[in-house]
């Protein structure tokens, strides 16, 4: 059977199929994060101590009491991560444009260059989430901790899915580039829609829990 | 962004990496931001205000929200809508159990 609408627009929307789909889909996205901001929010302006490490917390890490909870948190790994995921946000579009060029080699060094960046991301969040775990310190530990973990989890799991399509398409999934180019760039457009808008919540995550 | 030629698609990679060079330096800004002596609810308005440049660049260049179709913004004006909503939650929240905002 063949599948309307995932080459040429539909009349009515101006768009073809997928496209109209993922943004359908990154709205509910953007309220499932917008959920967990908006958490955020009414739990730092409604306990007055939740920036601050509790006292026996602050001793068992031996820190000085009254020390916040952000301070604890690794903003230069946070702070590569965050070039990481940009850097790979342009590549990730690059991959694309080369589509567009019809350079079949050129999207596979970027989408690889894209994969590589998802990966290194996971492995920097893993090291910051270890030295956590190392210190005794977990969601349980405070609200603070709860949202960090909660946020940055959610969001480390999109970097998977994201990493996992784009292996997709990197991989097996490229062989329709010899038998419907226009459709795989479209795949590749849709799955870059996704991934930017993973670097967008993260280019909030990153100020709101790490600096301020 | 589809049936562009190969010159425009050629251009706008050169704009990709335009607003690559843009989104790091606003993120080298936003971390030395932090360190200065500024008020905790200025910190947190420049740190928002860059955020929003930054999403504001990725969402109009790398997804092409500059020039996309009518049926996108549509569902993007009610998201937006909705998140405004949610956002401002924790203000009625507190409304409801404070008596102020």
């Amino acid at each position: 059977m063949q599948i309307p609408y995932n080459v040429e627009a539909r009349p009515d929307t101006g768009l073809y199929n997928a496209k109209l789909g993922i943004w359908l889909f990154l709205a509910s996205e953007v309220m499932l994060f917008g959920a967990l901001f908006s958490s955020y929010v009414l739990l730092r302006t409604g306990d007055p101590g939740f920036m601050t490490i509790p006292h026996e917390i602050a001793e068992h890490l031996g820190v000085h009491e009254g020390t916040l909870w952000s301070d604890e948190l690794n903003v230069p790994l946070a702070f590569v991560n965050t070039l990481v995921l940009i850097f790979s946000s342009v590549t990730m579009v690059m991959s694309w444009a080369s589509l567009k060029l019809k350079d079949i080699g050129k999207f596979k060094l970027w989408m690889g260059l894209t994969n590589l960046c998802a990966l290194g991301f996971m492995v920097i969040k893993t090291i910051e989430y270890s030295a956590k775990f190392s210190h005794g310190l977990f969601p349980s530990s405070g609200n603070f901790l709860a949202v960090y973990f909660t946020m940055t989890g959610l969001h480390g799991l999109h970097v998977v899915g994201g990493l996992i399509v784009n292996s997709y398409l990197w991989g097996p999934g490229s062989k329709m580039w010899k038998t419907e180019p226009e459709r795989f760039t479209n795949r590749v457009e849709v799955a870059g829609l996704y991934w930017h808008f993973v670097d967008l919540v993260w280019i909030f995550l990153f100020p709101s829990l790490y600096l301020l | 962004m589809s049936g562009h030629s190969v010159e425009e698609i050629r251009q706008e990679t050169r704009k990709y990496w335009v607003i690559f060079v843009a989104l790091v330096a606003l993120t080298v800004i936003t971390v030395g931001v932090s360190y200065l002596d500024l008020s905790e609810s200025m910190h947190i308005t420049v740190a928002l205000l860059i955020a929003c440049l930054k999403g504001g660049l990725v969402a109009a260049v790398f997804m092409h929200l500059i020039s996309e179709k009518q049926a996108i913004y549509a569902i993007l004006l009610l998201t937006v809508v909705f998140f405004v909503v949610l956002m401002l939650g924790p203000a009625f929240g507190r409304w409801g159990s404070t008596g102020v905002v």
